[in-house]
Order: C-alpha cells, then structure tokens, then sequence
C-alpha cells in the first residue's frame, strides 16, 4: 500500500512470530486470570480461612448462628467498605467516612427524639448531612484540586469535632429511640430461619454491593469511574466530565456513609457520639484493600470489598472462638493488608 | 475546492510568551496535511487551539465555512474533529471495547436502559470489533481484554481506529509513530494511508521526515509561531523542509497560502 522505505525493505524477512501464548507458565496464567478477575483472590482467601477455623472449631464454628453472626457484625463495616470502594477507585482516599457515618446518625436521633421530627424526615436530616460532608469532600478533592488524603484528614477532624460539640457528647437511649422513632431501628429487625440470624442490615449491606456492583459494572457512570481513577488525564481528553465523576462519588460515598449509619443503629438500639473514637473508616479501608481494591485507583471489583469484610470477620470470630489473644486478630490483619497490596502490585505487572 | 477547515490570526499567549503569532491554517477535503517545526514552533499550540484544548486570544477558526469556538475538547469533537493524543488517552485498565466508547457509550434499549441505564456490551462488542476489522486490526484477539495488555502499536492501532469511528470531520494525529518500532510504525502508517483513502483529511503532526515525506499531500511548515508556508513533498527534499523549518534557509516564494 503505502511505499516501503529503503531501511524498511528487509522487513519482509523478518521473523513473522508473535509473542505467543501456548509456552507461557503457569504462573503468568495464574497473574493474567487474576488480572481480569480481581474478587478471585479475596475469595479464595475467604474459604480458605474458613476451612481452616472449620477444621479447628468444627462443628461450633460450622453452625447457622455463627456463620450469621459474622454476617451481622460486619454489616455496617461492609457498608462503609463499599463507600470507600467508590471513592479508592478514583484513586483517592476518605478518612472521614467513619465520623461522617456518626454524625449521620446522631443527626437522625436527635431529629427524632430531641426535637421530635417524624421518623421518616429524621431519617432524611440524616442523609442529608452525610451527602453534604461527602459533597464538602468532594469539592475541596475535585474544585480546589487538593489531596483526597489531606482533605478527609481535615474533614474527620472537623467533623468528628462538630459531632462533639453538636452532641455535647450525649447518648440517646434505646428506649427513647424505640418510643420515639421506631423506624430508626428497622436495620435491627432480624428474620430467623432455624438458627439462623438474618438482621435487615445485613440484606442491606448485601443489597448495597449489588447495587453498586451493577452501578460500576453495566452503566456509563460506572466505566467513567474507573476510567478516572485509572488516568483522569486520559478520561478527561476522551471527553469524561472527571470534576463532575469525583464530586458525585464523595457525594455517593457520603450518602452510604449515612446509610451504614441507620445501619448501626439498628445494630447497636442506642446512638452514642462517642462512636467516633471506633476506627470505622480504618476497618472501611483495609475491608477494601484485603478485597484487592487497588489504592492507585481504577482496579478492583466491589465483591472484593464484601469478601474482605468478610475475612476479617471470620478470623476475628475464628481466633474469638479458639480463645486466642484478640491482638492476634490485629496482627493478621496486618499480615493480611501487606499481603493484599504485594499481590495488587504483582498482579499489575502483567501489562510489563 | 473549499477548504474544510481555516484558521485565520490565531494568537494565543501565555503570559509573555507568544505561541501563536497571527497563525494561518488550511486542512482539504481528503488530504493528509502534515504539519513540522522545531520545538517551541507552537505546532502544539495551534492543534490544541484547533482541538478546543487552548481556546486562542484572537482569530478565527471556520469549519466547513462557519466560524466555531471550543471551549473544550469535547465540544470540537462533538463538532466532529477527532484528535489522537500523544498519550493516546486510552484508559489503561479498561477493555479495548470500553475504551472505543469512552464517554460516548451506548445504553440497552428499553427500560433496561433508560431507567436501569445498562449499558448494551454486545452492541458495543460489536461495533468495536468491525471497525477494527475495517483497519485490518483483527490481530487483536479479545474486544475484552484491557488495553494494557496491548503492544504500542495496537494501543496506537485502537486510538486511531477509535477516532476514524467517530470522527466525522477531520482527524488530527499528533506524534503517532513516534513511540513505535519500525514494524510498528509501518502499520501505524499504513493505518493513516486507509483512513484517508476513505476520505477522512487528516492533520499528522510528526518530526519524523521520512514518515511525513512518506503520506503527507502538503506539509504546513511552522516556525517562530507562524505558518512559514505549506510545500508540496514531491517539489522539496526534506533537507529542504529542515532548512525552512529552522531557518537554515528562506523559501523561495512566501507561499502563504
């Protein structure tokens, strides 16, 4: 077709052999199926450590009620994990998911018992303020052009001392919420099918990841996340609004935050501002990290998040039932989080 | 015959520096025109200025006779002027499939997609694998796969075939063979030549002299962030072309236009 040029004319005998894919090993088969299947290794993961405290607790460990009693203890981590799943896509972070999650909530107990608000509106009084403390993220990340790790370590401090000073750091009782608003407490209705326990807030967090899995996977929005996170210069040429992406995602992330919130409130019966001292958005973290959510953004499937929760909740209640030292629950979750982030980096390797 | 797209006194600063100095520009109805100059010459400029990626301080840009303005890259393009970025804008972890529809996707019919807003996969699949198929990129295997995993000239191969989808107007190619081994370059080459030859003008900036000798049909020459002149490739050599290009030595007539 077009003229060949002269240094070019010894092309025609150049070897004609692609790089091929029969010889490669076994290995670099396993790093490519883990490279298009990311929630593969936090599943695998997950069986395993429940095979393993299987074996040693037996039937305890095996049973209905306890395999359901993981499920509720990390429902609202789950949820909080699929927030932070949105915003470590775009290769940011949010360090104030866990207080905005508390605030969230004192805001709707206190609409509702305090002031004496219809359940449905304090409901509401509390996704709005846990929209608006992502919005706020969400501004300062994509309009001021400041790092997401700065500006949520900025916000968990002003919002964890808004709570304070909002709250004056009072608890609202569980009998006044049950008098009061008993629709606070709908995500701590439970369904039992023989032993088994399943609280509302658990299918809620289920639902949540579905959802969000659908959202991610099979719409626009969804592609354009990943697509920012991966290189938002690239996104933004190729025609992606990338402000518009990362304001709705801590917006998003803030919404779930309130979310989990109404969660635990039915997990817990009572409200209490003190809750800000639990590392919520740390476990949020490394529940996405163990699920191989990668922190550089653009990687990684939302199941992965549920399955990461999931490890950490079997192992707590795995070592909790061999009656071990609970700091070894800590010390695996170490292992386990370096562990996930050398294997995200071997897995990109694949591309070299 | 009309030109399909004219730049008239573009002038773009930035601060003290003048990029652009009353630039002129022409693109024709099915030509390749390439556009040289050494660095800082403001080439990149007047493509960005033409791409809706710079918005110029004075001048006017027409296309297909009526004066435009773009504010943004996405506004050119949806004007129809397609650009393949040096750094290709593919997002590396997404599927070849994903990234043809960046930004543009297509949502199921229905109600799956206009409340569901699910995205229709198959028809993007399909889409995406004829018009590879069109340009002879079928060696690549899997629509699926990420980008990533690509070669760079299939990367390159994907970019262009994206653009010659979409673009209705005009497409610029800037530095398309420059990060590509020889083989590479030559399908890269041979890709721009396709395009072309379905009618498509397209704007290649290259400082490969070999590879602009080779398809260009005119070759805009800019220096001191004006157009110097346009040469014809089969009335100059390219020593000619440097010479002008650095100021080694003055064309014989200001072809200006």
């Amino acid at each position: 077709m077009s003229s060949i040029q002269e240094f070019e004319k010894t092309l025609d005998q150049s070897d004609k052999s692609v790089a091929a894919f029969e010889d490669r090993s076994f290995l670099r088969r396993i790093q490519h199926f883990l490279h298009s299947t990311p929630a593969a290794i936090p599943a695998i993961v997950l069986i395993f450590s429940i095979i393993v405290f299987g074996v040693l607790k037996g039937e305890r460990f095996f049973t209905a009620s306890t395999l359901t009693l993981i499920l509720q203890q990390i429902a609202v981590v789950g949820i909080l994990g699929a927030a932070q799943t949105l915003v470590i896509l775009t290769a940011g972070i949010d360090l104030s998911i866990g207080v905005i999650m508390v605030l969230s909530a004192v805001v709707m107990g206190n609409c509702a018992v305090t002031y004496g608000m219809p359940a449905p509106l304090a409901v509401a009084a509390g996704f709005v303020t846990g929209t608006l403390c992502g919005l706020l993220n969400g501004f300062l990340v994509s309009r001021m052009k400041l790092p997401p790790f700065i500006v949520t370590l900025g916000t968990w401090n002003i919002i964890m001392a808004v709570n304070y000073i909002y709250s004056a750091n009072a608890t609202i009782r569980r009998a006044d919420i049950e008098t009061a608003a008993p629709l606070l407490g709908f995500f701590g209705i439970s369904l039992k099918l023989g032993s088994a326990v399943i609280t509302l807030g658990v299918v809620m967090m289920v639902v949540t990841v579905i959802a969000l899995w659908y959202a991610l996977n099979h719409t626009a929005w969804g592609r354009h996340v990943y697509a920012v996170g991966d290189d938002p210069e690239a996104a933004e040429l190729s025609g992606i609004r990338v402000n518009k992406v990362l304001l709705g995602v801590y917006g998003l992330a803030g919404a779930i935050a309130a979310l989990a919130a109404w969660v635990s409130i039915g997990r817990n019966g009572s409200i209490s501002p003190s809750w800000a001292v639990t590392d919520y958005n740390l476990q949020a973290i490394t529940a996405a990290v163990i699920g191989g959510i990668s922190l550089f953004g653009g990687r990684g499937s939302i199941l992965g998040t549920l399955f990461g929760a999931l490890i950490v909740g079997v192992v707590s209640m795995g070592l909790n039932m061999l009656g071990a030292d609970p700091q070894w629950k800590v010390l695996l979750t170490g292992v386990l989080i370096i562990s996930a982030v050398g294997v995200d980096q071997w897995i990109r390797k694949v591309a070299g | 015959m009309e030109p399909i797209l004219t730049a008239r006194g573009i002038v773009k600063r930035y601060g003290r520096v003048t990029a652009l100095d009353q630039s002129d520009f022409d693109l024709y109805p099915g030509e390749i025109l390439a556009v040289i100059g050494d660095n800082g010459a403001g080439k990149s400029s007047l493509i960005k200025a033409i791409s809706g990626a710079v918005q110029p301080d004075e001048g006017e840009i027409r296309l297909e006779g009526k004066v435009v303005s773009f504010r943004s890259p996405l506004q050119a393009r949806e004007a129809g002027i397609e650009t393949v970025y040096q750094n290709l804008a593919l997002s590396p972890a997404l599927s070849i499939a994903d990234n043809m529809f960046l930004g543009r996707e297509i949502r199921k019919e229905g109600p799956m997609g206009s409340i569901f807003r699910m995205l229709d996969r198959p028809k993007m699949a399909r889409i995406a694998r004829d018009k590879l198929s069109e340009l002879g990129l079928m060696t690549i295997q899997n629509i699926n796969q990420a980008v990533e995993t690509l070669s760079g000239g299939q990367r390159q191969g994907v970019a262009v075939a994206r653009a010659a989808a979409f673009g209705s107007k005009m497409i610029i190619l800037d530095e398309p063979t420059a990060a590509l081994g020889v083989k590479e370059s030559r399908k890269v080459l041979e890709l721009i030549l396709d395009v072309r030859n379905r009618g498509m003008p397209i704007v290649l900036i290259s400082h490969n002299m070999p590879h602009v000798f080779e398809v260009a049909d005119r070759i805009h020459i800019h220096r001191l962030g004006k157009r110097l002149c346009v040469i014809n490739p089969k009335d100059y050599t390219m020593s000619d072309a440097v010479a002008f290009m650095t100021g080694a030595k003055v064309p014989p007539e200001a072809m200006a236009a």
